[in-house]
């Protein structure tokens, strides 16, 4: 794995149609730069959202996953938003026992006229992922042996193999 | 499951994608992901020839899978869909890869990292579509009744158009009669017809129109339903006049002891009485009490108007009544509200005798106003010698509204010509641009200019009364920076003139929020599209024409209304509506009857069936959220076209080149789709 | 907000122990009453009022900050000043501090020379603000025993307190200082130019603009027949009192228009003596007006004529 400062996150991002994904939409349309590391999904709303699909996405190799929806109070479909601010809570704190630091999954609210906040929540979270440094936690093991990202869980899951 | 053929189309759209991100090499990159038949790259994916490409390829190759990576989905899915659907193909077995607005567009300082990217979307893309599954649209059927909801220049011009067409409309108004702001007006720019004038015979028109149920006092209360079929509830507030048995004679306000300001139609210059009739040419013409001021049911006593009516009409008990109703498209047409001018204090409106907001003084110019038409001062008798109208009031203000309200420079100037007409007066227009853009306005602009007014261009810092100079005592003085010869002025003058904004509605949020549409941060109504759709919104079904979607002038907006009516008579004339197949079924056969997704639905649209110890989901109410699917302990609902398996591939697709370990297989979901 | 002590650390500035002594005299007495305890910053320096700054920026920063260093020593962590020049200079200093790391930096070195650093943690507030922010105006009236009725105040911000940071009054056309009048029992007079400015330390730089500045005010108030003029910094209150016999005699008026401190007016409504709140020590002399306390009924003022049928109403009117 590559110095630490060359780092580049891998961020999965599952996007609400109606809101976020057009914000996306518009960061595009009016040229706003961000980090080339998100790879956005889209789901119709962030109530959509199980979390089979975040721990999929860390296991599949991601370092970090951005779910973002409409504004509280502006879900299209009136209340999908809350249920996903549920389920991300209680994911997170499941993960944190994992071994997963809780800020490699966050939770934003951008509306489609939102751009602005759209591209810098990315910008935001690569470089706290950054900080974090890589998790590649369903990845090669051979990587693994070289000491990076090491967390407890993926220390049992080694120990689980080998042994 | 059969092996599929995908074919994978990678846009260049010009240089936009092409500038940025290598397509030839992501085409060929792209050629060994599974079940990829072909893949190429094209210069305009959606014009005729990009199209026919992909249907040639369905037809020859034997596509069963089309995904094709180029702009938005919001943009051009629906070109696509169309294609595959003319080459024999189901719509939903394509799959747009959004590399435009989310990859060459915002990764342009980084070509390479913005080809990785956009190679992890195609991944995604090619690996969900595999597992879309056919889907029929749903086609239900479109009510033929409209509801306009405001009775201002856009939304009676809506219901005229449509009602005209030989279709029924309810045109809801909050205030007790239609005509909006404009009936306020005394003259509209550039040709100076009298507003009532040109209004009037609309709104009469409106008011005896067969297709048309005029709904005046009243207020929507609830809208549920979706496009074409929407169940409305309607509050009709009383007038505490029963409307059958009066004849707008007018004795009753006539009689009427209680004097109270009216805020409404006056603007606050005039008077009105507790039992009133808003103005002379109101629609309908029945009178209205208004509950807060009169002295009946303050202290029980008068009753005048009773007294006085000689039909009898005067019903003091009367009570609101609730109206349910179904409708297939609303259009929203609610207008604007003033910026309240006392937010600036330097500018004295409030304080200072002789400041007046814009709409305050086209009540004064118009003859059938307070004043009679005559330019007056605060006391109602003093001709004013100067006036300065000061533009931009509440607009183009960091601390206010930032946006231009588009209409007041060309009002100003209408100002400064009525008072030129009707006065002797010097008059000063206090100016930051002029915007006179449309059609006979700039022509107008120089006729101000050689009737002699006083153009100063400078923002005004404020209006004081605190006489400094000899030539100022008594007078309003205006300080402004005359940026044109570089000097602070100090200008005296009788009476100021404040051009305020437009602004939205102050309940705009929330009426938004009603209809499912969505508002900007200003709180005008978010259409579709600012340049391709400025009439459609986020719902179906749901349009907005009028200043409740941005500032405008009058021609603007009747054309916008005329544009909903369109947009409308569209709908009803072809009868049916489709309705995306994007919702979730329950399989009943491995329900369990837990109910967790009962309570879940925010429509309702989840029943449990007692008998079968099942539940099932109404597809006429699903929205297609996927809130339930994701919370099933058990996996058994299916969100069509956004599937568990679906996503999971997507999933899986964009991180292709992460190495997915594959330490513990996958868990299979227990019900294969079908 | 103030700790439930009602205690403030105070940092007086020069004028509080010279010319505007009357100032300091009058807050710690009305403060008294109020139960507000005013903990003076021990050896605290001038703030460099308003010509340091545009000389040099650093010293001048760092020779305000070290007050701010002194006081977040201090127990409460409010910093309370009388004078607006003082507080413009301590607010500013403390949200630059704050918002530009490069300038804490620089400064924080400066104060390090003696032995002294300042981390941001206090909240700084002009005396006004403090007066009619934390205080129950509720308790204010209660506490008013001989109200000021009969006097007609014109209330004067000047232009640095509610400038550039809008925080507890509007900038344009604050009101606080006019509520408060009005609570003491006072006739407050609608003073258009409360918040001009009255020429500050152009009395020495350039007279012909200071005095005029000076004029304007004076004018001003006696226009709309204000008996006082009300202030809150000593700036002010120095402009308008020990030059308004110059101003009468360079532009040929006869103003004679007390300017006091609203703490002294405050005293006086709540029935303290004035020798205790300083009074008497002013040029113009506040006698003849503060004769007029409960004597003399309210003037009548030229209203516009609003009873009559053909006026207009007011916006805002019912």
């Amino acid at each position: 794995m590559s110095d630490l400062q060359e780092f580049q996150p891998v961020i999965v991002g599952f996007l609400c149609n109606w809101c976020s994904y057009r914000a996306a939409d518009l960061a595009g349309t009016s040229r706003m730069g961000y980090p080339a590391t998100l790879r956005d999904i889209r789901i119709m709303c962030t109530g959509r959202l199980d979390p089979a699909f975040v721990l999929k996405a860390l296991r599949g190799g991601a370092d970090g996953v951005l779910i973002m929806g409409c504004h509280p109070g502006q879900c299209h479909y009136e209340e999908g938003n809350y249920k996903a601010l549920r389920r991300v809570a209680l994911l997170k704190r499941t993960l944190a026992q994992l071994g997963v630091e809780p800020e490699r999954v966050q939770l934003g609210w951008a509306s489609a006229a939102e751009g602005v906040v759209f591209a810098e929540k990315v910008a935001e979270m690569t470089e706290q992922i950054r900080a974090l440094g890589p998790l590649r936690w369903g990845g090669n093991l051979a990587d693994k042996a070289n000491g990076n990202g090491t967390l407890a869980g993926v220390a049992a899951m080694d120990e689980e193999v080998v042994s | 499951m059969a092996e599929e053929k995908v074919g994978v189309y990678i846009c260049h759209c010009g240089h936009n994608i092409a500038g940025t991100v290598d397509v030839e090499a992501v085409a060929e990159w792209a050629k060994d992901l599974p079940n990829v038949e072909v893949s190429t790259d094209y210069k305009f994916m959606c014009s005729s020839l990009g199209q026919e490409l992909v249907e040639e390829d369905i037809r020859e190759k034997g596509l069963t899978r089309v995904v094709v990576a180029a702009c938005s989905p919001h943009m051009h899915e629906p070109t696509f869909r169309k294609a595959c659907e003319r080459a024999g193909l189901n719509p939903y077995l394509f799959e747009m890869a959004n590399i435009r607005e989310h990859a060459s567009w915002v990764h342009a300082d980084d070509p390479d990292a913005a080809t990785e990217k956009t190679k992890a979307i195609v991944a995604g893309a090619v690996s969900r579509v595999v597992h879309h599954e056919p889907l029929d649209t749903l086609v239900v059927p479109v009510n033929e009744k409209t509801m306009v909801v405001g009775g201002g220049i856009a939304g009676i011009n809506t219901a005229l158009e449509i009602a005209n067409a030989g279709y029924p409309v309810v045109l809801v108004e909050r205030e007790p009669s239609i005509g909006g702001h404009m009936a306020q007006f005394d003259k509209t720019f550039p040709t100076l017809d009298c507003s009532a004038c040109i209004l009037t015979p609309k709104m009469f028109d409106v008011g005896n129109h067969p297709n048309i149920e005029l709904m005046t006092y009243s207020e929507v209360e609830n809208v549920e339903g979706y496009v074409g079929n929407f169940t409305v509830t309607i509050r009709q507030k009383a007038r505490k006049i029963n409307i059958e048995d009066c004849t707008g004679c007018g004795d009753c306000w006539e009689r009427c002891p209680k004097k109270v300001v009216d805020t409404d139609y006056e603007a606050g210059l005039g008077y009105r009485t507790a039992v009133y009739r808003p103005f002379p040419q109101a629609v309908p013409k029945y009178p209205v009490i208004d509950v807060e001021t009169c002295i009946y049911y303050d202290t029980g006593k008068c009753r005048a108007c009773e007294k006085f009516c000689p039909t009898g009409a005067i019903n003091f008990e009367q009570e609101d009544e609730v109206v349910m109703t179904k409708v297939g498209n609303i259009v929203l047409a609610t207008g604007y509200d003033l910026f309240d001018c006392r937010r600036i204090p330097q500018y004295g409106f409030g304080r200072l005798a002789n400041v007046f907001s814009s709409l305050e003084f086209e009540r004064m110019t118009n003859a059938s106003g307070p004043t009679g038409g005559k330019i007056v001062l605060r006391d109602g008798v003093t001709e004013p010698e100067s006036v300065a109208i000061i533009h931009c009031v509440g607009s183009r203000d960091k601390n206010y509204n930032e946006y231009c309200s588009g209409i007041c420079c060309m009002a100003a100037l209408k100002f400064a010509h009525l008072i030129h007409e009707k006065t002797n007066a010097e008059v000063y227009n206090c100016y930051i641009d002029m915007r006179s853009a449309f059609k006979d306005y700039e022509e107008f602009y120089n006729r101000l200019m050689e009737e002699g007014t006083h153009f100063i261009r400078g923002r005004v810092a404020e209006v004081t009364d605190a006489a400094r100079m000899p030539g100022e005592e008594g007078k309003l003085i205006v300080q402004v920076e005359d940026t044109l010869i570089g000097k602070q002025r100090r200008v005296p003058v009788d009476m100021v003139i404040l051009m305020a904004a437009m602004e939205p509605r102050w309940d705009s949020v929330e009426v938004s929020h009603q209809f499912g549409i969505g508002c900007s941060a200003a709180g005008f109504f978010t259409e579709k599209h600012p340049k391709l759709d400025p009439i459609a919104t986020m719902s179906d079904g749901v349009f907005i024409a009028g200043v409740a979607q941005g500032p405008k002038d009058i021609p603007l907006t009747v054309g916008q209304g005329a544009a909903a009516a369109a947009r409308v008579l569209t709908l009803i004339t072809t009868g049916e509506v489709e309705m995306e197949p994007v919702r979730a079924t329950i399989d009943e056969a491995r329900c369990s009857g837990c109910r967790i997704c009962n309570n879940l639905c925010p429509y309702g649209a989840i029943d449990f069936l007692e008998e079968e110890a099942v539940s099932r989901v109404n597809p006429a109410l699903c929205k297609g959220c996927g809130t339930c699917v994701a919370a099933c302990p058990s996996q058994i609902i299916t969100g069509a076209h956004f599937s568990y398996e679906q996503i999971m591939a997507e999933i899986e697709g964009v991180l292709w080149d992460m190495g997915n370990g594959q330490l513990v297989p996958d868990a299979q979901p227990v019900t294969e789709s079908a | 907000m103030p700790d439930d002590n009602g205690k403030y650390t105070y940092y007086p500035g020069c004028a509080a122990k010279g010319s505007s002594a009357a100032y300091e005299m009058s807050m710690l007495a009305v403060g008294e009453v109020l139960g507000m305890n005013f903990e003076e910053i021990d050896d605290w320096n001038c703030c460099g009022a308003t010509e340091y700054f545009s000389i040099n920026a650093i010293p001048a920063y760092s020779l305000v900050a070290r007050n701010l260093a002194l006081a977040e020593q201090m127990e409460s962590d409010q910093l309370v000043a009388s004078c607006s020049a003082c507080f413009l200079n301590l607010n500013k200093t403390n949200k630059y501090m704050g918002k530009h790391p490069d300038l804490d930096q620089k400064v924080n070195r400066a104060l390090a020379a003696g032995g002294l650093s300042y981390d941001g943690g206090l909240t700084v507030r002009h005396l006004l603000d403090v007066v009619v922010s934390d205080v129950d105006q509720e308790l204010i009236a209660q506490k008013v025993t001989q109200p000021l009725s009969g006097l007609r105040v014109a209330p004067y911000y000047g232009c640095m307190v509610v400038r550039p940071d809008e925080t507890f009054d509007n900038q344009e056309y604050p009101m606080t200082l006019d509520h408060l009048m009005a609570t003491l029992g006072a006739t407050v007079v609608d003073f258009p130019l409360k918040a001009h400015c009255c020429g500050g330390h152009m009395t020495q730089i350039s007279e012909d603009v200071a005095f005029e500045l000076i004029r304007r005010l004076l004018h001003n108030a006696a226009e709309y027949e204000a008996d006082v003029i009300v202030t809150l910094c000593p700036m002010c209150q120095l402009n308008l009192d020990a030059y308004q016999n110059n101003v009468n005699r360079r532009f040929g008026t006869d103003y004679n228009l007390p300017v006091l401190y609203f703490t002294q007016l405050m005293g006086l409504a709540f029935g303290l003596d004035a020798k205790e709140l300083g009074i008497g020590t002013e040029i113009v002399s506040a006698n003849k007006a503060l004769a007029k306390i409960g004597q003399v009924e309210e003037a009548p003022r030229k209203k516009p004529a609003r009873r009559d049928k053909k006026a207009l109403p007011m916006p805002g009117e019912m």
